[in-house]
């Protein structure tokens, strides 16, 4: 009970270093989504519209939306749990301050986590707003998409913050994004069915999390989502998340005891 | 310093902290110490109030309260006009006084100081000194580490030389002078290479003779007679000093005079 | 001067090549970004898109439409990335410290960046434009000038994108380049042709330096080279010049205080 009360003084901690300097995140929360719903969604799909069969069946606009607002979840989870985590070991040394009170590793990696957890949900209700503007929401079930969001972007950010409390240097985080990130956001279901890509990657594909974060999330916004493929998306993403938390309270303890 | 700071598991040994065991009470025991680390550990985009608000904040104590224990806290450290200022353009030695000011937000039995005035200016560390001495009188336990032998002299009542990370000696600064260093030292500096039978002609004028590339030490009880007694001999050196012994004489003593590399 | 500026900034430049020696596959991600673009929008939603009219080429692929935006945003994002990590580094990170109590000066070490910058800019716009050539998607010979164009673009927003931080007072204030980046790269016919807005609208996406950038490449790599390209070409030039004669006002005001 109190390892819980312990995290959310981290978080606080969290909450007032954002209140300095969440101008920086303006464009990531609440920018983008208006930005690329309104070129991919609106400009490219003057395109893809006049296609006899488009993705989903749907209006692109209302296709690809869900997919970018669980996209979004996992860039603001990679970029927040890369960088700041290193900075915290090693640039500004918080967590070390943090360490001399009475939180301990496994609360300061929850404040953490739970604080990446907030920026995600702002994220998403900002998207699920501009979606709804443009009518794109086809259910009731279109609500919980900021949980789904919310269970993708904790399956980035513990598993990496786990792997960058063990990182000496930052030269993996950049190769992390472009090389993972990155195609994972343009080839797992964001932009277009991953049963257009050839065969093997096709596969690789549906071995990611991203996959599984898009398909809950459109399948909740469009009401298109089958209960056994609900459970198996939450249970993935719930295994990865929950192996990422547990991994990275052992990696933060033995970084923070050394 | 860290496994007293119960951040570090212990590595051998017995270690009970304000009698509590730091592998079962952690956290509890954490919440009684205040710890000034070796480097820094200040957050760069809060204000210098803030900084020790939040610091407040993870002993779980409340806003309201914290609002008038910084205040006080900054004026402790004299850094009450700043408050407001961001941590970025704070000197070195403003910066150590803030991390001490926030080592004591939650009132701690026992403040763990790691070489606390490392870097600093003079004026720098006398202003830290002063305040580290203040809540010594004031009856707080001070547990500090430190390279400088005068910072030693100056705040500790009870002290332990460190040797490869074994204790060789322990003590107050007095008792550690009396047995391990005579009250004076002479200290002679001639001109030319000393003549090779030097250490041989002044023999027998000091209880210990320490022969160095540029000066001769003689410890003795009586650095005056010792000084009169090289002239008698006929020895002219450039420069004869007399000086109290110190701490530095102990340490050297106790640890040798070669580099230690961490 | 000029003589001793460049010979000192080719010091920077040997410095960043054993730099990156060990970091290449920094290196390589910048080369792969484009490429996973080109294939997520050719492949996956080429399908979707058909043939897309352009002037003075016809009717192409929807891959080989991106392509050369791709490469003209490359090289933007490249450039500016690049520049205003320079200035960051001069001025806050103090990585150049130890260079400057040596006879490098801050004008040597912007000169063997930015020249650092190109470079790596044009080993990106070769990888880019063979692989595109091999896949079938560039139609004219004009290509060839492309890795011109490449070098042009990343000067034209090298020299701007520097001039731009040296305005700069907080890291924060940095992200205004992301807000102006971002939209120019979704919204400068990148990914669909300027007919899709309305008249009014095109007009101002053409004032755009993207959308300069996006038709020179374009027309390079499709067909169609006219004289329109040579607007194309002084637009990128004189911003190019203007953000050198800015930075050059101030950045010895800034640095040698």
């Amino acid at each position: 009970m109190t390892a819980v009360a312990y995290a959310f003084r981290s978080y606080e901690f969290w909450l007032a270093y954002y209140r300095r300097v969440w101008r920086g995140s303006i464009v990531s929360s609440f920018v983008n989504p208006v930005f690329y719903l309104a070129a991919v969604g609106i400009g490219l799909g003057t395109l893809v519209n006049k296609s006899a069969s488009p993705p989903g069946g749907v209006t692109y606009s209302h296709y690809v939306a869900p997919g970018l607002l669980v996209a979004a979840a996992m860039q603001i989870a990679s970029t927040e749990s890369t960088w700041p985590v290193m900075g915290s070991f090693k640039w500004t040394r918080s967590y070390y301050a943090m360490s001399a009170t009475p939180l301990g590793p496994a609360s300061i990696f929850a404040g953490h986590q739970l604080f990446i957890a907030t920026r995600i949900l702002v994220s998403a209700t900002v998207y699920l707003a501009v979606i709804a503007a443009f009518g794109g929401i086809h259910s009731w079930l279109a609500m919980f998409a900021p949980a789904a969001a919310l269970l993708t972007g904790l399956a980035f950010s513990a598993p990496i913050a786990a792997y960058a409390a063990t990182a000496e240097s930052d030269s993996a985080f950049s190769a992390i994004l472009r090389f993972a990130i990155v195609p994972m956001f343009l080839f797992s279901g964001t932009f277009f069915p991953v049963t257009r890509l050839p065969t093997v990657l096709e596969w690789a594909a549906y071995a990611t999390p991203l996959w599984h974060g898009v398909d809950l999330g459109r399948g909740l916004v469009l009401g298109t989502l089958g209960a056994a493929a609900a459970l198996g998306h939450v249970a993935y993403l719930a295994v990865l998340a929950a192996a990422g938390l547990a991994v990275g309270r052992m990696t933060y303890t033995r970084r923070l005891q050394r | 310093m860290r496994m007293i700071g119960c951040v570090s598991p212990p590595s051998g040994g017995t270690l009970s902290i304000l009698g509590l065991d730091p592998r079962r009470d952690g956290a509890t025991i954490r919440a009684h110490l205040g710890v000034v680390p070796q480097l820094d550990t200040l957050d760069f985009e809060l204000t210098v109030r803030e900084n020790v608000i939040i610091y407040g904040r993870y002993f779980g104590l409340s806003r309201k309260e914290l609002r008038c224990r910084a205040d006080e806290l900054l004026e402790f450290v004299q850094l009450d006009e700043r408050a407001d200022s961001k941590v970025e353009p704070l000197s070195g030695g403003m910066r150590r006084r803030l991390t001490i000011a926030r080592s004591l937000v939650n009132d701690p039995d026992l403040l763990l100081l790691d070489e606390p005035t490392t870097g600093l200016d003079p004026q720098a560390r006398h202003l830290v000194w002063d305040r580290l001495f203040r809540l010594k009188r004031r009856g707080a336990t001070l547990v500090l580490t430190t390279h400088y032998m005068d910072e030693a002299e100056q705040l500790c009542d009870r002290l332990v030389v460190m040797d490869k990370g074994r204790i060789v000696a322990e003590g107050s600064p007095r008792e550690l002078i009396g047995r391990y260093s005579t009250r004076e030292v002479v200290e002679l500096r001639f001109r030319d290479e000393p003549s090779l039978d030097l250490s041989t002609r002044v023999n027998g004028l000091a209880r210990r003779i320490e022969a160095l590339p540029d000066r001769t030490l003689l410890y003795t009880d009586d650095g005056d007679a010792t000084a009169d007694r090289i002239h008698e001999l006929g020895l002219h050196p450039q420069s004869v000093l007399v000086r109290r012994s110190t701490l530095e004489d102990v340490f050297l003593h106790l640890t040798g005079r070669t580099l230690v590399d961490e | 001067m000029t003589a001793i500026v460049v010979g000192r900034g080719a010091l920077l430049f040997e410095r960043n090549l054993m730099v990156y020696r060990r970091a290449w596959l920094m290196i390589l991600s910048g080369f792969f970004e484009p490429l996973f673009y080109l294939f997520s929008m050719g492949i996956g939603l080429g399908h979707y898109v058909g043939k897309v009219p352009v002037a003075g080429a016809g009717l192409v692929s929807y891959g080989s439409f991106v392509a050369p935006a791709l490469l003209a945003s490359a090289a933007m994002n490249g450039a500016t990335y690049e520049s205003v990590n320079i200035f960051f580094k001069l001025k806050y990170a103090k990585t150049y410290d130890a260079m400057l109590s040596t006879p490098v000066g801050p004008t040597d070490i912007a000169a063997g960046e930015i020249a650092w910058t190109l470079f790596r800019g044009l080993l990106y716009a070769v990888g880019f434009l063979v692989v595109v050539a091999a896949l079938g998607l560039v139609y004219s010979a004009w290509a060839v000038l492309a890795l011109l164009a490449a070098l042009l673009i990343g000067f034209a927003f090298a020299g701007l994108s520097v001039a731009g931080a040296t305005f700069m007072r907080s890291w924060q204030d940095f992200e205004i380049f992301g807000l102006i980046q971002l939209p120019m790269f979704l919204f400068s016919s990148t990914f669909y042709p300027l007919s899709v807005y309305p008249q009014a609208l095109q007009w101002v996406v053409r004032c755009t330096p993207l959308y300069n950038a996006i038709a020179l490449m374009r027309t390079l790599m499709l067909g169609g080279v006219g004289w329109a390209q040579l607007v194309n070409v002084a637009y990128l030039a004189v911003m190019g010049l203007i953000g050198l004669a800015i930075t050059r006002g101030r950045i010895g005001k800034l640095l040698l205080k």
